[in-house]
């Protein structure tokens, strides 16, 4: 087994001896060229074509507190594999918890049987056994793997994938570093789900209130009357908030603050991996311009931004210029501003740079209800959603603006789980997601991504699929059409290298990043031959987004939304791919 | 901005062909111990999906200071289940320091979710106090209308034949993140004269409170308030020949916790 671990400890100590430190670490691996003063463990590295992983539970530190995580090799995050494209691999994963485990290898094309996903691709890792993935490694890029048993993911299971590409990389860069953005409760999300199911605004303490009003704060009495009315929370923009979580990056709160170093003039490539369970981030380094390379670790055309909205499970790679000798802070924050974690990228260890404010909590519109293009583009969501509801409506269907009428989507089983039907959802690729509206620099949309090859796939879809991610709030039920999984596991199922569109309505006015196993999909975004491939979509809220398929991977496999608690109240589906003549 | 509608919506160039009938068989079945995948697979639908939980909540559970003896109330329940089908226990009583306990009242319900907001449950009730003890059948609806107004409707039919019901309502004005200002009130009807266990036909009684609340934890949330109890009608009358005042404001404070 080759493997080896970076001890970040030994960095730091060379660092303080003086002069040394950025020398040794110019030895290192040009991703591992991290220093820290954080007390948490370094995520070591393991790779070559026989990797060992042992499962077990491990300890975080955070805020002077210990937690009881789980953990790969001891640590929480683990470490980061580094592959190369074109190699085998084998990794060997052995289970010392007293309950099953699994590898889910997020954004891998592995054949199904490997895919790690307990009841769809394997039976799941007893306890004490030890699993066998093995697979070749057939694309490069940035992903991450995760436990998919239980709530294990949620309990710091996870660690980064890095995939050197076996041709030149695209990308010119100096230095790379890998940034785990993730969220941390010392409550355990079993005992969350069920605070949820009690009371669902449990965790949002961010709700408007009758001092607000007073204040004149949020919306005005009208507005609430009306929101009231229909039973809607224009807070409710996140489940479990900063109220519980301790936002991380690479295992550090913005106390232990992770470093990483880089000497002025650098390119610096960033890979950002979203790995909490529960929590969509808007990322950005004030002073310092992102150039987006790749998304979900499938390459794109340079974009410059200043701000990205990382929904959960996705990946993005950026390139940054830091040309001053001075420390910029890399800031990501809770998408519901409940909370954010900053992190710093500097020349040396111990220098920071300020954190900025958190900013004010967005509040839901109506077009996050699925009422479409009423609210006049960039109007002060307030005075727009007013408008829309009590006047601004010449020609439009009243009766189509039900918010629960179930014309507007037949296929989707009604019942008490479902609450709510967006009557005129709306491509919001394009957008500004949630809360970005308004900030006054540029911020990275969908439709900014294409993709650095052309899409090799040209032909028209055969057929399509609507599918529709159904809740209701008030009572904490996730669904896909109005069922959960535990209602209805008939699977979804394709013909090989069948190409489908499928579109994704979202009825719920909160974002779900969905992710289909096995498959990169191309988010139809207006850049014909040139979508961006992804694993994992964002769906804005009362929103829809399309993406083209070729199911040219044989197998069962699991779709869901990577919001770990809807996942777990029933929003997972199988597909199947299958020859044709196979099917039954 | 309606330039980007529609983009993916309805594109005529995308075909109609059928979707193919899903498999009857498992990949997984092919590379492992088929009976081992029809557990996982077992656990991974109930995992997702097949919740079963528990909440038990004293909303009321309070010291009364009033005109005469003071008195204490408590008013709880507590469900079991899943989504959709719960069992759920309800209980309530009151009654005076240094009294035999006034009203104690314990039901037991299958409630089941009929729409998003809204709950039917059937079941009984029994009356342990006042004496004779009785009991009943119960059909009621419980939910959240429009503007996140509580309520609960509730019929009874007792073994004797005799009919009741009650009417429940409550609100929660959020002063600041904490702090919650709770009017609710509760009416009771009665189709017939009961004379004893003292209660008139027509409306038997109503209480209207206001208390307010501070939620140290969404747990645990102790509070204080005032609350009008008045009999009406027949009812009235009755508690003026036993002698007790059919009025009375009492102030309360108690504490709202659940686990």
């Amino acid at each position: 087994m080759h493997s080896f671990a970076l001890d970040r400890r030994t960095l730091i100590r060379s660092a303080a001896l003086g002069g040394g430190g950025l020398a040794l670490s110019a030895a290192l691996p040009a991703w591992a060229r991290s220093g820290t003063p954080g007390l948490a463990g370094p995520m070591s590295v393991v790779s070559g074509e026989q990797i060992a992983l042992s499962i077990g539970h491990a300890s975080l530190r955070v805020g002077g507190r210990d937690g009881h995580a789980i953990g790969i090799n001891g640590a929480t995050p683990g470490p980061v594999i580094r592959l190369k494209e074109g190699q085998k691999v084998r990794l060997a994963v052995n289970n010392t918890l007293n309950e099953e485990t699994s590898i889910h290898w997020h954004g891998l094309l592995v054949p199904f049987q490997m895919d790690g996903v307990p009841g769809v691709s394997f039976p799941g890792i007893k306890v004490g056994q030890t699993f066998v993935y093995e697979f070749p490694v057939k694309q490069s890029g940035t992903y991450w793997y995760h436990s998919h048993s239980g709530m294990q993911e949620a309990m710091g299971m996870y660690g980064a994938i890095v995939i050197d590409p076996a041709a030149p990389d695209p990308v010119a860069y100096d230095r790379e570093h890998v940034i785990m953005l993730a969220d941390w409760s010392f409550m355990h999300p079993h005992t969350q789900l069920r605070k949820l199911k009690a009371q669902p605004g449990y965790f949002n303490m961010q709700k408007q209130t009758l001092s607000g009003l007073l204040a004149g704060k949020d919306q005005s009495a009208s507005e609430r009357r009306i929101w009231a009315g229909m039973r809607m929370d224009p807070t409710d923009i996140s489940d479990v908030t900063g109220a519980t979580y301790h936002f991380m990056v690479n295992g550090h709160d913005s106390a232990a603050n992770w470093t990483g170093l880089f000497a002025p003039g650098e390119r610096v490539r960033l890979r950002i991996i979203n790995a909490a369970a529960m929590t969509n981030f808007n990322v950005r380094i004030p002073g310092l311009a992102m150039t987006v390379v790749a998304a979900d670790g499938q390459n794109v055309q340079p974009v410059e931004t200043d701000e990205f909205q990382i929904g959960i499970a996705e990946t993005y790679d950026v390139i940054v210029e830091p040309r001053a000798d001075e420390a910029y802070g890399f800031i990501a924050e809770a998408i519901d501003r409940s909370g954010q974690v900053r992190a710093t990228l500097a020349p040396r260890l111990g220098m920071v740079a300020p954190i900025p404010p958190i900013r004010e909590r967005p509040l839901l519109t109506m077009k996050d209800m699925g009422m479409g293009d009423m609210a006049a583009p960039g109007a002060d969501a307030s005075t727009a959603d007013h408008a829309a509801m009590g006047h601004a409506m010449p020609g439009m269907d009243h009766g189509s603006m039900k918010m629960r009428d179930p014309a507007v989507a037949p296929q989707v089983k009604m019942g008490p789980g479902v609450a709510t039907l967006s009557p005129m959802p709306m491509d919001r690729t394009g957008e500004r997601p949630t809360g970005l509206e308004k900030v006054g620099h540029r911020v990275l949309t969908y439709r900014d991504l294409k993709s650095l090859a052309p899409n090799p796939d040209k032909r028209t879809p055969s057929r399509e699929i609507d599918l529709h991610l159904t809740a209701n709030m008030e009572r904490y039920m996730w669904s896909f059409d109005g069922e959960k999984f535990s209602e209805n596991t008939e699977p979804i199922p394709f013909r090989h290298m069948e190409r489908v569109r499928i579109n994704l309505i979202n009825d719920t006015m909160m974002p779900h990043p969905i992710h289909l196993h096995g498959h990169f999909f191309e988010l139809v975004t207006g850049s014909p031959g040139h979508h961006p491939l992804k694993h994992t979509v964002n769906v804005l809220p009362g929103g829809r987004v399309s993406f083209d398929l070729t199911a040219d991977e044989l197998g069962d496999w699991a779709f869901h939304c990577h919001m770990l608690l809807h996942m777990m109240s029933g929003m997972f589906r199988v597909v199947t791919v299958r020859h044709e003549e196979d099917a039954a | 901005m309606n330039a980007m509608t529609g983009m993916s919506e309805g594109d005529p160039a995308i075909g109609t062909a059928p979707a193919p009938a899903p498999p009857g068989d498992h990949a997984a079945d092919t590379v492992f111990d088929p009976a081992e995948m029809a557990r996982a697979r077992e656990a991974l639908r109930r995992e997702n999906g097949a919740f079963s939980g528990s909440m038990v909540l004293f909303d009321l559970a309070e010291f009364q200071a009033r005109k005469g003896r003071d008195g204490y109330r408590w008013a709880g329940e507590a469900w079991f289940g899943g989504d959709v089908e719960r069992l759920l226990i309800k209980t309530e009583g009151e009654g005076a320091f240094g009294e035999p306990i006034e009203d104690l009242e314990i039901q037991a319900l299958y409630s089941r979710a009929i729409s998003p907001f809204w709950n039917a449950h059937v079941g009984l009730r029994h009356d342990i106090v006042p004496n004779p003890s009785r009991t009943y059948a119960v059909l009621g609806v419980e939910g959240i209308a429009p503007y996140w107004f509580h309520l609960t409707g509730q019929m009874f039919l007792s073994d004797k034949g005799d009919i009741r019901a009650r009417l429940e309502g409550s609100y929660d004005e959020r002063i600041t993140q904490r702090l919650i200002f709770q009017p609710r009130a509760e009416l009771n009807f009665s189709a017939q004269d009961m004379p004893v266990i003292g209660v008139g036909s027509g409306l038997a009684d109503f209480e209207l409170g206001a208390r307010l609340r501070y939620e140290i934890r969404r747990e645990l949330a102790p509070y204080v308030g005032v609350e009008w109890s008045r009999k009406a009608g027949d009812t009235a009358r009755l508690a003026r020949l036993a002698g007790e005042d059919p009025d009375a404001v009492s102030f309360v404070a108690g504490v709202r916790v659940w686990f």
